[in-house]
């Protein structure tokens, strides 16, 4: 009781002092919900959010390290460049999701299996 | 004429019917007339060279032996033995020349009396081109200087007769005689074979001249004098195969199968007389036993050929049996040491002999027309029961046939006489010198058989009447070209060729060229010298000559008090002496014996060795097959069980990880992602730096 009662006063009184490990811990959350969504999705579009926020995580870290952890600004335009190729991504990915439902009639990635035969 | 003139001149004598030979065998069928006047010219060329290289040899050199050699080949030097060559070559003496010219007139007279008989035959050209290749045979064993060259001359008169003798193929008894003929001589030859071999390891030569001269020295084959006389006896042997000597004389009267002037050759010049030249030429390393044995040899060869011909009713096989007799005569006086009459007697012979079967040739030449003009295939045309009377029908055949005869059976004006008169002499003084009285006795009793038989063949082919009076009208005198060849035999056989004296040879020009050669054996092994048995020759010869005077007259008598004026009927005493002459019918049961015994031997011991095959050898095999049959089911179980199986192993093995494996591999990106996320805190905690 009073280790853990400690431990949260501790974290809690850490909380306001805003670091770095809040930035990774909010990536690694980010980072997690995304491959969740990747892997248990079969909507393609929500695979593809999941992407998104994978992505998102990674550019979180960048500029957090940018900020933080000595790696000045070359950080920030590495986060500039993974927004950049999220987009094109994106809008390449969606295209095809589109290809694949006019083809198919569905978005569902499990049903889209022809490579496999 | 040179040295060398001489010795190339003998060159070309043996060449030449080998050329006409090979041209034949090749060209025959496409030359005209099938190419017979190239090897009778060939022979004749060799006739007459012969017959310039006697008169050369006998005038410029009589006692020089004239020798000419290369070394065929060079084996260096041997360990063990040194430097050793093998050197060939021919040598010329009298004996050689006198020889030469025996061979090449026989031979020759032979070529052009075939013409006639032959023509027409299937395989004439092939027939003519055997005969030169005879004669070349034969020519190379008087020339040989050395064993060696003398082995290779022997071994082709032995395949050439076989040719010859088989030349009617395609009648069984042809063949098998020309088997039988080869086959007989190789028992022989096998002897000689060894006594080469025995010759050459002692000497480590093959030359003739050499040998004698390492004897001469004392060198003996293994150190031994009883090796020495084996020796002599196993090349004895070969001249026993050959020459047709009891106990290989057996093929001779088969080869009676062959054409007749085939015949004619074997037995006058060429093959039979090989052997007693080899006597001859060998004669200075036999020693007293071994020439012992070739006497004895001779002397029962003589008689039981003789007591044979006795009872026979072929023309051809009377004259065959005769020739072995005459071949035991010759043997005989080799083996007394009447070596120059042993020669001398060859000599006649050839010529009485050829003419003798040529003479038959010609009767049965001129019967095959007659029985042939009645279309007659039945009657046998050499029978002499079916013969008689021909005398005025073929008087050239039978004035020539009785001149021969008289020769054969000694009677005085005729070579025969001289000749056989010089061997009864010397059996003669053997039998005093050496206390062996059965050589002269048999040497006798043979005289009296052969002038037996001998008439009692004339008088049944030519006197009397004619089987067949019928018949007797078709029979004509045979053509020029055959009985040319007759007469010209007949002037040979008579005295005046050979010796001025008509009752003594010994100032004739063979006893002159020809002299007995010094023996080369050690002292204690060597048979009399020639000077003890010259003088006891010398007492020797008038007994000898009253003595075979007289049988030959009372054979001569009896033959022609039974078969011509019929006072003793020869079918009675043939009854009376019944199981005798069976007996000699049957040639004294030596082909029924040899028959059982070699024959039949041989095939016992096949049927063994088909045993031994069929059971041992089939069963190693068999037992083998089944071994490995047995391996290989096994092997095959192995395979099928354990490779197969391990292999199946993984197989299945790889299929069940490809079971598991496959559940990972689901095609769906998200899986691996979650794999991906997996392995990476796996390999956080792996490599997590603390």
């Amino acid at each position: 009781m009073d280790s853990s009662s400690s431990f949260v006063s501790e974290f809690v009184a850490w909380l306001p002092h805003v670091g770095l490990t809040h930035f990774l811990i909010v990536s690694a959350l980010l980072f997690s919900l995304g491959i969740y969504g990747i892997a248990t999705r079969r909507n393609a579009i929500l695979v593809l959010m999941g992407v998104e926020l994978v992505l998102n995580a990674a550019s979180i870290n960048f500029v957090a390290f940018s900020r933080y952890g000595g790696v000045n600004v070359d950080g920030q335009i590495v986060a500039i460049f993974v927004i950049i190729l999220a987009a094109a991504e994106a809008a390449i990915a969606l295209a095809i999701v589109l290809n694949i439902f006019h083809r198919f009639q569905t978005v569902n990635v499990d049903e889209v299996s022809s490579l496999k035969e | 004429m040179s040295h060398d003139a001489l010795l190339q001149i003998s060159i070309a004598i043996l060449l030449l019917p080998l050329v006409g030979f090979t041209a034949l065998i090749f060209l025959g069928k496409k030359l005209p007339r099938q190419g017979d006047w190239l090897e009778t010219g060939m022979i004749t060329v060799s006739l007459v060279l012969s017959l310039v290289l006697l008169w050369q040899k006998l005038t410029l050199y009589p006692a020089e032996t004239l020798m000419l050699r290369f070394t065929w080949v060079d084996f260096g030097d041997v360990s063990g033995i040194g430097p050793l060559k093998i050197a060939l070559g021919v040598s010329l003496d009298n004996l050689a020349t006198v020889m030469i010219a025996v061979v090449s007139l026989i031979s020759c007279l032979v070529h052009y009396f075939s013409i006639g008989y032959m023509h027409g035959d299937v395989r004439y050209s092939r027939y003519f081109a055997y005969l030169g290749f005879f004669s070349f045979s034969m020519l190379m064993i008087v020339v040989a200087d050395n064993l060696f060259l003398l082995y290779v001359g022997w071994e082709l008169v032995g395949i050439s007769s076989y040719l010859l003798i088989g030349h009617w193929y395609e009648k069984k008894s042809a063949s098998d005689a020309g088997m039988k003929a080869f086959i007989v001589n190789r028992i022989g030859d096998v002897g000689f074979f060894i006594g080469i071999m025995v010759f050459f390891t002692t000497f480590n030569t093959f030359g003739l001249r050499e040998i004698f001269e390492g004897i001469q020295n004392g060198q003996l084959p293994y150190g031994s004098e009883g090796w020495l006389t084996a020796a002599g006896v196993l090349v004895f042997c070969g001249a026993v195969g050959k020459s047709a000597q009891f106990p290989l004389h057996v093929w001779l009267p088969d080869a009676m199968e062959g054409p007749t002037p085939v015949s004619a050759l074997i037995h006058a010049a060429t093959m039979v007389a090989a052997g007693v030249y080899l006597v001859a030429r060998t004669y200075p390393l036999m020693t007293m036993d071994a020439l012992m044995v070739i006497a004895y040899i001779g002397a029962i060869t003589a008689f039981v050929a003789a007591s044979i011909a006795i009872a026979q009713n072929d023309i051809k096989r009377v004259l065959a049996y005769s020739t072995i007799s005459q071949l035991g005569y010759m043997i005989m006086a080799l083996g007394v040491g009447a070596y120059t009459a042993g020669f001398f007697h060859l000599v006649t012979h050839a010529m009485f002999k050829a003419g003798l079967f040529l003479g038959s040739g010609s009767v049965i030449h001129a019967m095959h027309h007659a029985l042939h003009h009645y279309n007659d295939h039945d009657t046998d045309a050499q029978d002499i029961r079916n013969m008689g009377g021909l005398r005025s029908r073929m008087p050239v055949t039978f004035w020539s046939f009785i001149v021969y005869t008289l020769a054969i059976c000694g009677v005085p004006f005729t070579s025969g006489f001289l000749s056989k008169d010089a061997i009864l002499a010397g059996t003669y003084a053997f039998g005093g010198l050496t206390g062996h009285l059965l050589i002269p006795v048999v040497g006798f009793l043979v005289a009296g058989l052969t002038a037996f038989y001998m008439f009692r063949l004339v008088v049944r082919t030519f006197l009397g009447t004619h089987a067949d009076p019928h018949r007797v009208q078709h029979i004509h005198e045979s053509p020029r070209v055959m009985t040319v060849p007759l007469v010209i035999l007949a002037l040979l056989c008579l005295f005046f060729v050979f010796s001025l004296d008509p009752f003594n040879a010994v100032d004739g020009w063979i006893p002159q060229a020809v002299e007995r050669p010094a023996t080369t054996v050690p002292a204690a092994v060597a048979p009399p010298s020639a000077e003890i048995f010259e003088e006891a020759l010398h007492h020797a010869h008038s007994p000898a000559m009253l003595l075979s005077l007289l049988v030959a007259g009372l054979g001569i008598l009896v033959a022609f008090l039974t078969y011509y004026w019929k006072k003793i009927d020869a079918d009675a005493v043939a009854n009376r002496l019944r199981p005798v002459h069976r007996f000699l019918l049957n040639k004294w049961y030596f082909d029924e014996l040899y028959n059982g015994f070699v024959v039949g031997g041989t095939l016992r011991l096949t049927r063994v060795l088909r045993w031994f095959d069929d059971t041992i050898v089939d069963g190693a095999v068999n037992a083998a097959g089944w071994l490995t049959r047995g391996t290989s089911y096994i092997s095959g179980k192995f395979d099928n069980i354990v490779i197969d199986g391990s292999v199946n192993l993984s197989a299945y093995l790889s299929g069940i990880a490809g079971l598991v494996l496959r559940k990972f591999q689901t095609g769906k990106v998200q899986t691996y992602i979650v794999y991906v996320v997996l392995a990476v805190v796996i390999f956080y905690f792996v490599y997590r730096v603390v």
